[in-house]
């Protein structure tokens, strides 16, 4: 019978750009893993200096090597990776790094520490989207090369031009554009001093346990085990499919058409719980939902008020009814896993208290008020809810749906009024996100760092100063208080308001096993992925 | 004269290079009025300001519209499409790359509308009011009202989920990704010419459904001309007089009536074959096949500008030419201009 569920799903699966593969029920090939995932977020291909999107990011992780990496078990943990051994100076500004040896490029040279060197100078003078990544510490292409250098075949040394805390550091070259690129190879398809960034775009050049093969944008990535790798894939082949549709993801991890679907939806989750052939493994991820409020509309710029959004807001009846194993209720801007993320929870519906609070920002009967959001699922179903919400205490919300990019340019050019986005850190270190929505030194238009806080008019000296002193603290325990502090202040009046945090649920077909989901997509790990 | 004959198609050349300046004029303002920064598409959501600034210097987005324009009409007649911001190649290696798929769908199409759409409207309009009439006009009312994406979704629906007959959406098993070395682009030829007759008959199991969806879009259209036209050549003076002359009903249908709507079915044809490279935007998207159509749809999606402009060009181009072409054709064959 034609049901409605079936019918969709099969748009679903007609709509996602690229391919279900294969006749029905036939199986994917014996030394491959094939996986469906949306990777059409992938811009500018595969160059660890470029690499900034989660797919791109993920395939750079499982193909380049870096000196450090956090612990697979527990992210708070470094440890080294390419490095045998580390030693920081006593102030904190020289590094120096022990390289192991044995570890060798696809191209069957070895790694040797100018491989690293150039890596790490490349990132800095290229600086393409990353770049702030390491440029932050102060690196420029003029005193790059005199402050990361190799001392030796397997050492290096790398110096700070202002001291900075240790962990922000290192967490920093644990980031997908800390991934060692071999400086022959790279150097040998340059053109135009871009120092291999073109012919890297679409190749490789590393030390992990695959190589790039081939990949077709919006359609396929086809990565191949590196014959040289320290760790051997038990897989040799990884094939990625484009599907842009959770639904059509189902439908193809049903049908066996693939090994595991990456991307499904609540609703898909819960069929894939009983389905006898699928196996579901989770995984807490660091991006945060969150409503983003512009402090320059009259209404936003009273504290009271924005605390009267947050009290006005069902968090709980959101994640449970329209994010159930996808999203979970959290309110604070370092996500759960984040080196000094706090769990404090203090904002649940409470709408007399939210109409109090109204009142004493001078609006006791409510104001009209836009709401950007993503078009897309689960952000329509959860704007409406907020739009509910917030009606409930006299808040009129106009909901305005567009595309992603749509919305973030809106927000990026300070004219939403509020917007529904999210937020992904680029480090595992509390810096990246305290950066993004506490510091905001200049409101100005011609300020140089314009993140989340700069785009909400968000402009607070104590935040801000306090960011800056806690990213060079070099003791970890008064770091964290720090941190702390700085997060419980936010959540009283920052004009965010946090609602979630995702997780990964990937649904593989039985049998199917060894994947290892981390934290950051770069941290994700094909390797040890088998099938039985 | 043959050319004294093209002279009014020749004429029609002449206005070719006028209507790609305005697609492209059109397309590029388009492309500008989009409410997503190109620059925030192509560096992300999280670059500093001073790498957006470069970039946009770089685009020349800074530039006044008009000087953008004419930077963009001077690469183009150069032959350079810029960059795609998604891909990272030019965009005309791009086209080169995706619109074989699509010459591959839409030609496989057009044969099988042909074969089928013709006699079907030549044999109801030779059997006009009869139950057979009945069914093709239902047929290709039904082909002409539903939309090309409710009808591939539905034989997905029944053929790959229910039925389980044939295989899902994309080009090719993920078995034979790689396998076939790329001469002409279209997979199905390059197969044969591989003799990989493994990879040649997945090929086609994978154009089977989106062709055949495709060629039932365009077979009403022609079904329907068809039959028109036969039925006013059938009331012709001279197809009375040739059946007076005793003239079998066969050689009266195919070479009086038939014989003289041939000329005039050209041009449909082409019209149809255009719509087919242009129409079929929805049906490879729908069908995940990487032809231009699923191209111009993501680039779009991503505001690759640079992308979306080189692919609508193409596609103009294509119909301008088979319009063209359709021209030179009628005044070719057309007695009446002799």
């Amino acid at each position: 019978m034609l049901t409605r569920r079936t019918l969709l799903a099969t748009s679903a699966a007609g709509l996602a750009a690229p391919a279900i593969v294969g006749a029905a029920d036939a199986a994917t090939p014996k030394g491959a893993v094939v996986q469906a995932k949306g990777i059409d977020d992938i811009v500018g291909g595969f160059d660890p200096a470029q690499s900034y999107e989660f797919s791109n990011n993920e395939g750079c992780g499982n193909i380049y090597r870096k000196l450090v990496a956090p612990d697979p078990v527990d992210s708070s943990k470094l440890v080294g990776d390419l490095a045998e051994k580390w030693e920081v100076s006593k102030d904190g500004l020289t590094f120096t790094f022990q390289l192991r040896r044995g570890v060798v490029f696809d191209s069957g040279k070895p790694l040797k520490a100018e491989d690293v060197v150039f890596s790490l100078q490349r990132v800095v003078k290229l600086n393409l989207t990353p770049g702030f990544v390491l440029t932050q510490f102060g690196w420029s292409s003029d005193n790059v090369e005199k402050m990361i250098r190799a001392t030796g075949d397997y050492s290096l040394e790398i110096v700070l031009p202002v001291v900075q805390a240790t962990t922000f550091v290192l967490y920093c070259l644990s980031a997908t554009c800390g991934g060692v690129v071999e400086k022959a190879v790279a150097l040998a398809h340059q053109t135009k001093n871009d120092l291999g960034n073109e012919w890297l775009r679409t190749h490789s050049a590393g030390s992990g346990p695959y190589k790039l093969v081939e990949w077709s944008a919006s359609d396929h990535v086809i990565l191949e085990a590196n014959p040289h790798a320290t760790v051997k894939p038990r897989l040799p082949r990884v094939v990625i499919r484009h599907a842009a549709d959770p639904s059509a993801q189902f439908l193809m991890v049903q049908k066996g058409d693939v090994d595991l679907a990456r991307d499904l939806g609540s609703d898909q989750l819960k069929s894939a719980a009983t389905h006898a052939d699928l196996v579901l493994q989770k995984k807490p991820q660091l991006t945060s939902m969150y409503i983003g409020m512009n402090a320059s509309v009259p209404q936003l710029q009273k504290v009271p008020v924005r605390q009267a959004l947050k009290y006005a807001i069902d968090y709980q009846a959101i994640a449970k009814n329209i994010t159930p194993n996808l999203w979970t209720v959290w309110q604070s801007f370092l996500p759960d896993g984040t080196p000094g993320a706090i769990g404090d929870m203090p904002f649940k519906k409470d709408v007399a208290k939210a109409k109090a609070l109204l009142a004493d920002g001078g609006y006791p009967d409510g104001f009209a008020i836009t709401l950007d959001h993503f078009a897309q699922a689960p952000y329509a179903d959860i704007a409406q809810a907020i739009q509910a919400d917030l009606a409930s205490i006299g808040v009129k919300v106009q909901l305005q749906a567009g595309e992603r990019k749509q919305v973030v340019s809106k927000m990026r050019a300070r004219q939403h009024q509020l917007a529904l986005v999210t937020w992904f850190p680029d480090y595992l270190d509390a810096n990246s996100n305290t950066q993004a929505f506490c510091a905001n030194p200049d409101d100005s238009d011609a300020s140089k760092l314009k993140i989340l806080a700069w785009r909400c008019h968000f402009f607070d000296k104590e935040l801000t100063d306090a960011t800056d002193a806690a990213a060079k603290e070099l003791d970890n325990a008064k770091r964290n208080a720090m941190y702390a502090k700085m997060q419980r202040d936010f959540m009283q009046r920052a004009p965010f308001a946090m609602l979630l945090q995702s997780a990964e649920v990937d649904v593989l077909r039985k049998g199917v096993s060894g994947l290892v989901i981390g934290v950051l997509p770069d941290y994700t790990r094909y390797a040890g992925i088998a099938k039985a | 004269m043959t050319l004294g004959r093209l002279r009014p198609a020749l004429a029609g050349l002449a206005s070719v290079p006028l209507t790609l300046l305005g697609l492209v004029l059109v397309t590029f303002l388009i492309g500008r009025a989009m409410p997503i920064d190109p620059v925030i598409a192509i560096v992300g959501d999280h670059a500093t300001p001073d790498v957006i600034a470069r970039v946009r210097l770089q685009l020349g987005l800074d530039d006044p519209l008009w000087e953008q324009f004419a930077i963009y009409l001077r690469n183009l007649l150069q032959g350079d499409l810029g960059n795609s911001v998604m891909t990272s190649h030019p965009v005309t290696a791009d086209i080169a790359h995706f619109f074989p798929a699509t010459l591959e769908l839409a030609t496989a199409a057009i044969i099988v509308a042909v074969l089928l759409g013709v006699p079907l409207g030549v044999f109801a309009a030779a059997w006009q009011g009869s139950r057979f009439d009945h069914a093709v006009r239902v047929i290709s009312l039904t082909g002409q009202s539903v939309p090309v994406f409710v009808l591939g979704l539905l034989c997905l629906l029944v053929f790959y989920v229910k039925l389980g007959i044939a295989p899902g959406t994309g080009q090719l098993d993920v078995a034979y990704e790689g396998m076939v070395p790329r001469v002409t682009g279209m997979l199905v030829i390059d197969a044969a010419l591989a003799q990989d007759w493994d990879s040649f008959w997945d090929a086609l199991a994978h154009l089977a459904q989106p062709a055949l969806v495709l060629a039932y879009f365009s077979m009403a259209y022609i079904t329907r001309m068809t039959r028109a036209f036969m039925i006013e050549s059938l009331a012709g003076e001279y197809v009375i007089t040739a059946r007076a002359k005793g003239l079998s009903a066969a050689r009266v249908l195919w070479r009086h009536a038939f014989g003289n709507i041939a000329v005039r079915l050209i041009t449909v044809l082409a019209l149809a074959y255009a719509s087919l490279l242009e129409g079929a935007v929805i049906t490879e998207t729908v069908f995940s096949w990487p032809g231009i159509g699923l191209y111009l749809n993501v680039s779009l999606l991503n505001a690759d500008m640079n992308a979306v402009l080189g692919a609508t060009l193409v596609i103009g181009l294509v119909y301008l030419v088979l319009n063209l072409l359709a021209d030179v054709l009628y005044h070719l064959l057309d007695p009446r201009v002799r």
